[in-house]
């Protein structure tokens, strides 16, 4: 369980950080002689991109301890870290678009192998949610979901390699030419905004483990002082945190 | 090793008694193909246009059987007399995939000349497309076990399956369409830069068979 002293130092850095990061978005980085303001949603989507497969990579990670070690705090955590990763990838689809739409004319871009790789990993990670919630019992649904969590990490870097062979490569690759020329001044704000969106991603995963945990133990409350009876819904609700054994929690 | 056999000829040995999977799949694939000929509107395929038609075919085809394969041992008490006996989740996983390589396979002995008598003018693209409807049947049966497998004890088990497979299959349906747009294009089949069609569909292969064999046994306790 996190201690909610870190918390809050969190979630004081990380508006402080995104804050910083966006003015100098707007008021230090240099101005993209190609495509003019519309690059500066750069600063956006590539961390948020970012964060959203590094948080997929870090809910394998999660799954794999949870298998090893049946604590069905990582089962918790592998949940939650893939629940903001998502949120973020809708984000990223969304920005995208609104940057293909700026710079090439049109919503989508089939040329585009990141973002195509993107929408394939994301729809995989979207039915996360169906298989979890279809599963009644709780030991069986933290197990399952986190082979597929297991599963779908080591998917993620295959299907970039997939779709990155299935182009034919001459369309010109946004972050690659960026990567040679890009000046200083754009490479440093692009770190902060990185930074700060990677905080918000902690912060995020952070506020929901603490939210879940504390509802868990409200409801253990709840259920001692009504004498024993079961409170809590068949499913629908995430793992419970603090179980140890994954069993229904014993009432003190 | 003899679970392994064991499981796997019980399953051949159903399917040869019941016939469930394999004639409705080629079933599924002659109709589909039908279908195809009228959405489209062609009478001869070739290139992009028939490796799309021969391969999604097959693959929607194929999540006729990833749907069955756990079916019967719900059912029928397979599972419990699995673990009872008590066999090794990798042996179970690695019957069921090699039952739905050989249902893929006599699934494509019926569905390609079929494809091929419909649709296509030159025929020599199609021996060369063999080894790779191998390898596509083995990522297949490699990521179909494994969902299979997940799918079958929940809930919404039909609908959940296609739902998870689709996006996994991704890959594999880039490697092979790029594999046999060249094989069945239209002057004739191309062999330039198809090994890394044939190299992506391997490593497909390999890593899901591996996570399968890491992963299957916590499918299985219970």
């Amino acid at each position: 369980m996190p201690p909610l002293t870190s918390l809050k130092a969190l979630a004081i850095a990380t508006p402080l950080a995104v804050g910083v990061g966006f003015a100098l978005v707007f008021f230090f980085a240099p101005l993209d002689a190609d495509q003019g303001f519309i690059q500066k949603i750069f600063y956006l989507h590539v961390p948020l991109a970012i964060c959203a497969l590094a948080g997929f990579v870090i809910a394998g990670v999660h799954a794999i301890r949870h298998l090893r070690s049946g604590d069905p705090v990582h089962d918790l955590r592998a949940y939650v870290s893939i629940h903001v990763s998502v949120i973020f990838g809708l984000a990223v689809l969304v920005t995208g678009a609104i940057w293909a739409k700026a710079s090439w004319g049109k919503w989508w871009v089939w040329e585009e192998p990141t973002l195509v790789s993107f929408l394939i990993v994301f729809l995989l990670y979207c039915t996360y949610y169906p298989l979890r919630y279809a599963i009644d019992d709780r030991d069986r649904q933290s197990r399952y979901a986190s082979v597929f969590a297991i599963t779908a990490g080591a998917f993620v870097p295959l299907n970039f390699a997939a779709v990155r062979l299935s182009e034919s490569l001459v369309h010109p690759r946004v972050l690659a030419t960026a990567e040679g020329g890009m000046p200083p001044r754009m490479w440093l704000t692009f770190w902060i905004c990185l930074a700060g969106i990677a905080l918000l991603w902690v912060t995020l995963v952070r506020f929901e483990i603490a939210a879940k945990s504390a509802s868990a133990k409200l409801a253990r409350l709840r259920r001692a002082l009504a004498g024993g009876a079961p409170v809590r819904p068949a499913s629908r609700v995430a793992p419970l945190p603090s179980a140890g054994t994954g069993q229904a929690p014993e009432v003190a | 090793m003899r679970a392994f056999r064991t499981i796997l000829a019980k399953d051949l040995r159903v399917e040869l008694r019941t016939f469930e999977s394999v004639p409705a799949m080629a079933l599924f694939a002659v109709t589909a193909f039908v279908l195809f000929r009228f959405g489209l509107d062609r009478e001869a395929l070739e290139g992009s246009l028939a490796a799309g038609v021969l391969l999604v075919t097959v693959l929607f085809a194929a999540i006729l059987a990833i749907n069955r394969v756990f079916v019967a041992e719900r059912e029928q008490g397979g599972f419990d007399a699995i673990r009872l006996a008590p066999v090794d989740g990798s042996a179970l996983y690695a019957a069921k995939a090699t039952a739905l390589v050989v249902y893929l396979t006599a699934l494509e002995l019926v569905a390609v000349p079929a494809f091929a008598l419909l649709f296509i003018d030159s025929w020599a693209g199609l021996a060369p497309l063999v080894p790779v409807l191998l390898l596509v049947n083995v990522g297949l049966a490699a990521t179909g076990t494994l969902v299979s497998a997940i799918a079958v004890n929940s809930r919404a088990r039909d609908l959940l399956a296609p739902l998870i497979l689709l996006p996994l299959l991704v890959p594999v349906m880039i490697a092979a369409a790029g594999a046999a747009e060249q094989l069945l294009a239209a002057g004739g089949p191309s062999y330039e830069g198809l090994g890394r069609w044939v190299a992506l569909l391997a490593l497909y292969d390999v890593i899901f068979l591996l996570v399968g064999y890491a992963v299957y046994d916590f499918l299985l306790e219970d």
